[in-house]
């Protein structure tokens, strides 16, 4: 009962939002939620024990395969977002050959390496990934009607809604394979890999999946940009995301679900409108590496430790009370 | 009895050093069956060997016929042998519930689409209610909210037993599961592993703790620099001259 109405005043406020917001906030939202569910992806690969600095370019792998597959072979937008996403995913089983060679440090430089790789195609051949440049005059997202809501994606409102949709949705998929069989054999790749292994575990595998689904939905995260965007271009996937997104994940903190996803709204809240207010957003790669040198200093746990007290003094009674009887 | 686990002139080299050498010895089904020399002998090295975690320079190892030798440490543990790990190696992040539930990893495979969907209710059912079973059978299902790390000595050692008895093992390879162990412990340590011999499981242990060996054991093989000694019962091994010069450093002639 209380869950359920939590959920019906979550949903109201999500769809209530952007009504408060100006035009220019609006469009900070749709990027917002796309990139929620870019650091939740990438919280699924960080669970097996792997930070990988290629994350944001297979992104970029989502978001050119679903921008070329509308626009050389002309497939209908959504398919071709999910399309983009299974690309992605696709060339993260095929990274994870030589990748999987390596481990920890070595494997997040390899990872870098390999982003690099893929950035420098797509810059040096002009057909079909358009150089440096990119891609421009993407189609955009059709327009349909749902009878009581019009979608015109012209509108950040109404693209807010169609990706927040299936970025919930994602994120519910995220969660659940978390908090499945699967998600716990994630963990004991993590945490102990041979005794991981003695227990029957097929480390490859399970690495690769993680890595392929974060990969896909890092790459779905992409496909939504693009065709909100409209262009693609190489530098928009460059280090420089890489570090907003590792910031959000670590000034968030990654032992929880909702960590990462914190940390990415309150940065972003912080950035855009406090920051655009005072007219220093040019500053935010100074201001980033700031917070997060302070997060690693002052709070380690991340922002979730400070919900993780709040809610902890709140139930706290309860196992007193088990110790009791 | 027909050879269950049998180690055929099994050797390992680690560049210039030979840690075994030519080990043979079988594991009858059903048996428990000791590991013993002093330190440096290479039990470790063919415990290693055995489980996976090293592929031997060369020889052979042959479970019910098969050779096993070489293969990665999760396909030889999925053909039935699991080991456990010499020092408390554990998920120590983990509760102790979910350790064991990882032990149940193989008799029930996660399935990522039904986990999704939701159709493996059953499958999980069964995994959370085998893992209850290991933890009970090791007296450990009233800790089984507490993290892993937070647990005593004798605990995690119990617990990575009951990880391994956890998947349905027919060989459980147990690397030094009395180290660390008051006389209590050991010896209630000692009455579980007799009745998972009762439950048709095969142990093949290494250990120091000897009150412990020549209690278990119905057969021992004794090795010393990398080399076969001696095999036999626990009298037969005790009252060995070339075990008692290999652990006495040549007594024998001393005096």
């Amino acid at each position: 009962m209380r869950n359920l109405l939590i959920f019906v005043l979550g949903s109201v406020a999500l769809i209530a939002l952007p009504y408060g917001l100006s035009f220019s906030q609006q469009e900070i939202l749709v990027f917002l939620v796309i990139n929620v569910l870019l650091v939740t992806s990438y919280r699924l690969m960080t669970l097996t024990g792997e930070w990988s600095l290629g994350h944001v370019v297979i992104m970029g792998v989502g978001a050119y395969a679903s921008a070329l597959y509308t626009k050389e072979l002309g497939i209908y937008v959504p398919v071709s977002m999910i399309l983009g996403a299974v690309t992605a995913a696709l060339l993260a089983v095929l990274l994870s050959f030589p990748l999987f060679r390596m481990k920890g440090f070595y494997f997040l430089i390899g990872s870098f390496a390999a982003g690099e790789i893929i950035r420098l195609i797509w810059k040096r051949f002009r057909e079909p990934f358009g150089g440096v440049r990119g891609i421009s005059g993407i189609d955009p997202m059709p327009d349909f009607s749902i009878g009581i809501y019009q979608f015109d994606f012209f509108e950040p409102v109404s693209y807010y809604y169609f990706a927040g949709f299936i970025v919930i949705a994602s994120l519910w998929v995220l969660w659940r394979i978390e908090k499945s069989p699967v998600g716990l054999t994630f963990h004991a790749v993590h945490w102990q890999d041979k005794l991981a292994q003695a227990s029957g575990v097929n480390l490859r595998a399970y690495r690769t999946l993680a890595f392929a689904i974060a990969s896909g939905f890092a790459g779905l995260a992409g496909a939504l940009q693009a065709h909100y965007v409209g262009t693609v271009n190489p530098n928009s996937f460059d280090i420089e995301v890489m570090v907003f997104v590792l910031t959000w994940a670590i000034v968030g903190g990654t032992a929880t679900f909702y960590g990462p996803i914190l940390g990415c709204i309150v940065l972003t809240v912080l950035n855009e409108i406090v920051l655009r207010e005072m007219g220093l957003e040019q500053a935010r790669p100074l201001i980033y590496g700031a917070i997060m040198i302070l997060s690693i200093l002052f709070l380690p746990d991340g922002l979730e430790s400070l919900v993780q007290k709040v809610t902890r003094r709140k139930s706290a009674p309860k196992p007193e009370e088990k110790a009791a009887t | 009895m027909s050879d269950f686990l049998e180690v055929r002139n099994l050797t390992m080299r680690f560049g210039g050093l030979t840690a075994v050498d030519s080990l043979s010895f079988k594991v009858e089904h059903g048996s428990i069956h000791g590991l013993i020399g002093p330190n440096g002998a290479g039990k470790t090295t063919t415990f290693n060997m055995i489980s996976g975690f090293y592929t031997p320079t060369e020889g052979q190892i042959l479970l019910r016929g098969e050779d096993i030798s070489g293969l990665k440490m999760h396909e030889v543990a999925r053909r039935g042998v699991v080991r456990t790990f010499q020092h408390s190696t554990l998920f120590a992040e983990l509760t102790v519930l979910e350790n064991a539930l990882v032990g149940t990893h193989m008799p029930f495979r996660p399935n990522i689409f039904a986990a999704i969907i939701g159709w493996d209710k059953e499958d999980r059912r069964g995994a959370e209610a085998r893992a209850r079973e290991a933890l009970e059978f090791f007296g450990l299902l009233h800790l089984s909210d507490e993290r892993a790390g937070d647990l005593s000595h004798g605990h995690q050692r119990a617990l990575g037993m009951a990880v391994a008895y956890a998947s349905h093992p027919d060989v459980i390879l147990l690397d030094e599961p009395f180290t660390g162990m008051n006389p209590e412990e050991t010896k209630h340590m000692m009455g579980l592993m007799r009745r998972l011999k009762e439950d048709g499981i095969t142990i093949l242990l290494v250990e120091h703790d000897m009150q412990a060996i020549m209690g278990l054991c119905d057969t021992i093989t004794c090795m010393s620099f990398g080399k076969f000694l001696a095999e036999g019962g626990p009298t037969e091994i005790r009252n060995h001259p070339a075990v008692i010069e290999a652990y006495l450093g040549g007594a024998r002639h001393v005096a």
